[in-house]
């Protein structure tokens, strides 16, 4: 019995089940409560409102997984929102072109940021920091006011509904979305790349003496978040068809919340792509739940997603001891 | 040549030289920047201004500065400011005949208490439960906004009772901002605790080795829970001076990227951010001179939303110079020219 117990603490993937068990029992008491939640749209616009933020929450699991963060996404969205905006309003540079420009200066950002951490050994959290003050004052240099998208392409993906079932459809950011999840599942789990990411998060002194290539792995996981940012602006500018300095304020804290439900070790070298999903999914649950109960207030999602993430990463810490006891009393 | 080596070495040297080329900027480009008026026995004029608005900062860099020194960060603290606003403000009231619910002073002394709790909240999580502080903290900055609304029932409170503008702005008859006096009366008493205790000792062999701290018979867990409570602390005072400014309770916007001002302080005045060594003077004039940046910056006409921009590559400036390679590059440009002048 104690066997059992200690092998189930010691799974790589307890976190994981204690957020999939969470979403499921959240997503019953929802289906219990209100009828809404029976519709299968209802679970499909779980994926549309939070579409951006999936993306967002790949990012910052790259960056996490190496023991580093990433403060800037917010800001990243809210400059690939407005620059796409201004690019369609002002010139006449066709939208798929636009679309490449952004993810282009995306992943320029992420790049510079990497160098500097890894260059002169800044601190991330300072960096991304200066990262996040510059991408939303330099969206406000570009326009203080909102400029509308009213690019034909644009229009189109954004309203474009794609069914999976009868009644039941999804957007394109939505498909955007899941693709760049399994994009990144396959790269973390079997290239070279993301085996480095691993072991660089697991410690990155051992890495650096097995011979791994440590500063170009760290150089290149702020780039791929960099890059996960713009897509996620690029998905968000569907949603939102418009581009404001105020955008997607406050997401990478979403994101990394998300990030930490789903199963994310905050020191590195732990985390398993599709339990994040879930971890946007359980925050997207509390929100309709908000929306449905018709008279809690806005702020309660705020503290409600707080003491989740409060009770998760008191759970990883207690995991992460009985863990280390496990394979103490097994040596 | 060495004289002019060790000023520049000195660790007071980047945050006074930046000072110094902010406030020469401004004789410069607006000549009535140091002329100050008095009027009913107050003074005016553009640097009590600063002064004023930076007392607040000061008072969170202090907190911050003890927080850094042991290798942490306190992202919550404006959040926490959010929260201090909304239990002053709701325990006064909004009465519009300017009359109080409850005593002012208990209404303030309430809300620095509450803030209180907050710091150990923070340092419960970090000192006791071992969770990286920047992860600790960031539970109470998703929730602090949250909790600042629930308490002002989502509104702003806006107080009408009089006195309650005081802090914030002057006593009547006083020459100068009630700010500036707390925020002198803090870092008076942080300079006497730390002439009269071995507690700024103890903080900073924590943030240069916790193990080897422990190993040595310090409280590590003590130090580190209180200098969290001490940050809330600071956040509190500093959340009745920012609601006294704005004469009430703003749960949305108060104090709001404060906490990034205060680390910014703190970085400037010459403390490393992995901890160790700090300088309370340091972060002083770091935060004078992040206040100073940002009237000058709005003196010349750039928006409050584009600010962040030059604030950034400010950061950035500063870090590059602070970090060992930089330091090692220019070394190396400084033998080269030693070499070829033989």
């Amino acid at each position: 019995m104690k066997n059992l117990k200690n092998k189930i603490i010691g799974s790589k993937h307890f976190s994981f089940g204690v957020t999939a068990v969470l979403f499921i029992a959240l997503y019953a008491v929802g289906m219990m409560n209100y009828r809404g939640f029976l519709k299968p749209q209802v679970f499909c616009n779980l994926f549309i409102d939070n579409a951006a933020l999936i993306i967002a929450t790949i990012g910052i699991t790259f960056v996490l997984l190496i023991g580093g963060i990433d403060i800037s996404i917010g800001s990243v969205v809210a400059l690939t929102c407005m620059t796409s905006a201004q690019l369609l309003a002002n010139t006449s540079i066709p939208a798929f072109a636009v679309i490449l420009i952004v993810l282009l200066i995306g992943v320029l950002f992420g790049l510079v940021q990497g160098w500097l951490i890894t260059e002169f050994d800044m601190q991330p959290f300072i960096v991304t920091l200066a990262g996040q003050f510059f991408a939303r004052g330099l969206t406000a240099i570009i326009s203080r006011d909102t400029i509308d998208i009213t690019n034909e392409t644009y229009t189109a993906i954004a309203s474009a509904r794609l069914y999976i079932m009868p009644k039941a459809f999804i957007s394109v950011g939505v498909v955007v979305a899941l693709v760049t999840l399994a994009a990144a599942t396959f790269v973390l789990k079997y290239t070279r790349f993301g085996r480095n990411i691993y072991a660089l998060g697991g410690s990155e002194n051992s890495a650096g003496l097995m011979g791994l290539p440590t500063k170009r792995t760290k150089i290149a996981t702020y780039t791929v978040a960099g890059f996960c940012s713009a897509l996620a602006g690029v998905v968000y500018s569907w949603i939102m068809l418009s581009g404001y300095p105020l955008h997607a304020i406050g997401m990478e804290m979403d994101a990394i919340a998300s990030s930490v439900i789903g199963g994310t070790l905050m020191s590195g070298g732990v985390a398993f792509l599709p339990g994040t999903l879930l971890g946007v999914l359980i925050q997207g649950i509390i929100q309709t739940f908000i929306t449905f109960q018709g008279t809690l207030s806005a702020w309660w999602t705020r503290i409600i997603i707080a003491l989740l993430l409060c009770v998760f990463i008191v759970m990883q810490t207690v995991i992460n001891r009985s863990r280390q006891r496990i394979n103490a009393s097994k040596t | 040549m060495q004289k002019l080596k060790k000023i520049v070495s000195h660790h007071l040297f980047l945050p006074v030289f930046a000072l110094a080329f902010l406030l020469i900027f401004n004789a410069i480009m607006s000549p009535g920047f140091f002329t100050i008026q008095i009027q009913n026995g107050q003074l005016f004029g553009r640097v009590i201004d600063i002064l004023n608005r930076a007392s607040i900062l000061v008072v969170l860099a202090l907190g911050m500065t003890f927080v850094i020194a042991t290798g942490g960060t306190d992202i919550s603290q404006g959040s926490v400011i959010a929260i201090s606003g909304a239990v002053c403000c709701s325990l006064i009231g909004g009465a519009g005949d300017g009359t109080t619910q409850v005593p002012m002073l208990l209404a303030c002394v309430v809300a620095v208490l509450v803030c209180a709790v907050c710091g150990v909240w923070n340092g419960f999580l970090v000192s006791k439960l071992k969770i990286q502080p920047m992860v600790a903290t960031l539970i109470l900055l998703t929730a602090g906004r949250g909790i600042a609304m629930l308490i002002t029932k989502g509104q702003n409170i806006t107080v009408y009772y009089k006195p309650f503008t005081y802090i914030g702005n002057s006593i009547p008859g006083s020459p100068l901002p009630t700010t500036i006096y707390i925020a002198a009366a803090m870092v008076l008493l942080v300079v006497l605790i730390q002439k009269k205790t071995s507690v700024g000792l103890f903080v900073q062999s924590v943030g240069i080795n916790a193990e080897a701290a422990h190993r040595t018979g310090l409280n590590v867990t003590a130090i580190i829970f209180m200098v969290y409570v001490f940050s809330g602390i600071c956040a509190g005072i500093a959340g009745l001076m920012e609601a006294s400014m704005i004469v009430a309770a703003d749960p949305n916007n108060a104090g709001y990227n404060m906490e990034m001002d205060a680390i910014l302080s703190v970085a400037l005045g010459g403390t490393l951010l992995s901890g160790g060594k700090y300088y309370i003077g340091g972060s002083i004039i770091g935060a004078i001179t992040i206040q100073t940046l940002t009237t000058t910056l709005y003196a010349l006409g750039i928006s409050s939303e584009q600010l962040p921009v030059y604030k950034a590559l400010v950061v950035i400036l500063i870090c590059l110079i602070q970090s060992d390679k930089f330091k090692k590059m220019a070394a190396a440009h400084h033998a080269k020219k030693v070499v070829k002048q033989v």
